[in-house]
């Protein structure tokens, strides 16, 4: 790999569910860093996360002093009869300085372009966007920027897509929780709780999780459905939906995905070399300590595979999800 | 206005015998408006019954069937494009849109919009509306409550899922090969083992879902016969029923005969269930609560 790989440089893009967060990723040194707002319009919408007007304000303030830009999440498809507050978020959001806002509605996209026609359109992972044409759509119709791409493309096909949008960019996940169903097309959550990551911006929702000890082992519990179940002597995960353990053809497997976490550390090479913009971390909802590990090494790593040096061995080990990492949709074994 | 009925395209991998009579049959029988018919889940599946696209829509067409084309849902390859283009420079039917692509391909002619396209609100709607969406199938997870808002701000048609399993997420990982610890590409179509889904359990045996290949659906059936009467006051214009291994001429003569006041919703839903035997039944999300609950039918509201 000691080969000049790419003339742009990667952004780094990594998560802030608190202002505190914010400022850590910026020392650790994240090119840009993005936030929602404390309501239903952003797909992580915990309670004690995101920001209010002022402290958006203020992150902005300090990202931009520190040379960073701040990118804020609108992806939540927002509630019929009740745009005001998604355009509230937008117009918000615009004004405050944020680089850019990231949104998945076509309604909310058209709000946007003709509100703000100054503003740079980025589109949400929660819009799926998987092919050219879908992309080309979201760039001509609403001069959208950049495109978050949904977690389903290889490496090759992500590199051979880069090669038919010029102009637009691409952003990938390189870290993180790892959603297995094609982003924002997927009711899961809302099947078995009612709340969904597409209206009310939770997936599998703490509020609705149960852990039930009997008999010597612990089950993790999802809306009353059983999601896994655990030796009283083991350590219960969270009951992330897609992450459990059903019976399908008869047999308890980890039918969807294993509870595992997203690392790209390994393909960095190749994922710089597929022509993307900007690498994204996940985890809004994660702690200041994970947000600085995980930059501090996706920091170092992309500057190193920039300078012609191999991929350095950075664990990450303790803050993978149940200790365990996939390459996820970018290999194509995965499907 | 009287709804109509819609039969949405089947979901599962038949033999392309069985696919091919199924159709026959709904066009010599079933009392349905509209047909849809195309792979919608996962192209490898297409070659199997292209060949008998051709009779089975002479067949529906004669029958005085409307026949819409169904796209695909998530597309990845160049070759889904492609046909996704062939798709829509068809001429003659209308098209249904599954994934945002497909219509861009089909803006400024008339087309569908599928259950997978995310519409959630008046301002989508009016977008789509006005790139030439003239029928649009909402997602499943809405409320009655969101369908009314939708129904009346739409120009198009607003269609609304109520039988059979319907679909909740898709992936490009296939979850029927992985259960049978297979690559989707050396997947040997073992999807067709489950033709009706393969339904998933929790650890302690409780329906919950069902894979169909790329597709997860929910473990129990829709069933909105007692709340299609309120819907359609609320302002929709039409009823999907997913193809399932059921008589599903006789359950679209039970949704029928219920939307023209002719069958008691109660005796209709007993009927129903004994087409169905072993098959739970839901309709918690229109009436804003988990899918897969069955409540009580909705009141009946004037204008929603």
């Amino acid at each position: 790999m000691n080969e000049q790989i790419n003339p742009v440089r990667p952004e780094l893009v990594c998560p802030a569910g608190t202002p505190a967060a914010l400022k850590d990723a910026v020392s650790a040194g994240a090119d840009c860093v993005y936030v929602g707002f404390r309501d239903e319009t952003n797909a992580r919408n915990f309670p004690g996360l995101n920001f209010s007007r002022k402290e958006l304000a203020s992150g902005i303030a300090h990202a931009h002093q520190h040379g960073a830009k701040v990118l804020v999440a609108i992806n939540t498809f927002p509630r019929a009869g009740q745009p005001k507050l998604w355009h509230q978020a937008v117009d918000d959001a615009v004004s405050l300085g944020a680089d850019a806002v990231i949104l998945a509605d076509i309604g909310l996209l058209d709000y946007a372009a003709r509100t703000h026609p100054q503003a740079r359109l980025h589109l949400s992972v929660q819009a799926s966007a998987s092919n050219p044409a879908s992309i080309r759509f979201y760039a001509e119709k609403f001069g959208v920027r950049r495109v978050v791409l949904p977690r389903v493309l290889t490496v090759p096909e992500i590199a051979a897509l880069n090669k038919q949008i010029p102009g637009i960019e691409t952003e990938v996940f390189v870290f993180g929780g790892l959603c297995v169903m094609a982003e924002g097309r997927c009711s899961l959550s809302s099947y078995a709780t009612g709340r969904s990551p597409n209206v009310n911006g939770v997936c599998s929702p703490a509020s609705h999780v149960r852990y039930v000890e009997s008999g010597g082992h612990i089950t993790s519990e999802l809306g009353g459905f059983t999601i896994n179940r655990y030796a009283a002597t083991e350590s219960a995960g969270y009951p992330t939906l897609c992450k459990g353990r059903f019976v399908a053809g008869g047999k308890p497997t980890y039918l969807f995905e294993e509870p595992t976490s997203l690392n790209t550390m390994a393909m960095l090479p190749d994922i710089i070399r597929a022509g993307v913009t900007a690498f994204k971390i996940e985890g809004r909802q994660r702690g200041r300590a994970y947000v600085a590990a995980v930059v501090q090494a996706f920091r170092a790593n992309i500057d190193a595979v920039l300078a012609g040096q191999p991929v350095l061995d950075m664990t990450l080990d303790g803050i993978t999800e149940g200790g365990r990492e996939t390459t996820g949709a970018y290999e194509r074994t995965w499907r | 206005m009287t709804p109509k009925l819609t039969l949405g395209p089947v979901l599962f991998n038949w033999t392309p015998e069985t696919w091919r009579d199924f159709y026959f049959r709904i066009a010599d029988e079933a009392a349905v408006d509209t047909v849809c018919i195309g792979e919608t889940v996962c192209s490898k599946r297409t070659p199997f019954f292209e060949p008998f696209i051709a009779e089975v829509v002479e067949r529906l067409a004669a029958a005085d069937k409307e026949v819409v084309l169904s796209s695909l849902t998530l597309l990845m390859t160049e070759g889904e494009l492609a046909q996704a283009r062939d798709l829509s420079q068809t001429d003659g039917w209308l098209i249904e849109a599954n994934d945002v692509s497909v219509a861009a391909l089909l803006a400024g002619k008339p087309f569908a919009v599928g259950p997978m396209v995310n519409v959630y609100n008046e301002g989508t709607l009016a977008y789509l509306e006005s790139l030439g969406a003239v029928r649009v199938c909402l997602p499943a997870e809405l409320s009655a409550q969101t369908v009314g808002v939708l129904a009346d701000a739409a120009h198009a048609e607003i269609e609304v899922q109520a039988f059979g399993r319907v679909p909740l997420a898709i992936s490009s990982r296939c979850y029927a090969a992985h259960a049978h610890k297979l690559a989707k590409d050396g997947c040997q179509y073992v999807c067709a083992n489950d033709p009706d889904g393969m339904s998933v359990d929790t650890l302690d045996d409780v329906l919950f879902l069902a894979v169909n290949g790329t597709q997860t659906m929910s473990g129990h059936y829709m069933n909105l016969l007692r709340d299609v009467q309120a819907l359609a006051a609320a302002g929709v214009r039409r009823f999907r029923l997913w193809p399932q291994k059921t008589d599903m001429a006789a359950v679209a003569d039970l949704f029928r005969r219920t939307l023209d006041g002719a069958l008691d919703p109660d005796e209709g839903e007993a009927k129903l269930s004994g087409l169905c035997p072993g098959v739970e039944f839901a309709n918690g999300y229109v009436h804003g609560k988990e899918g897969f609950r069955m409540i009580d039918p909705l009141e009946m509201q004037d204008g929603g």
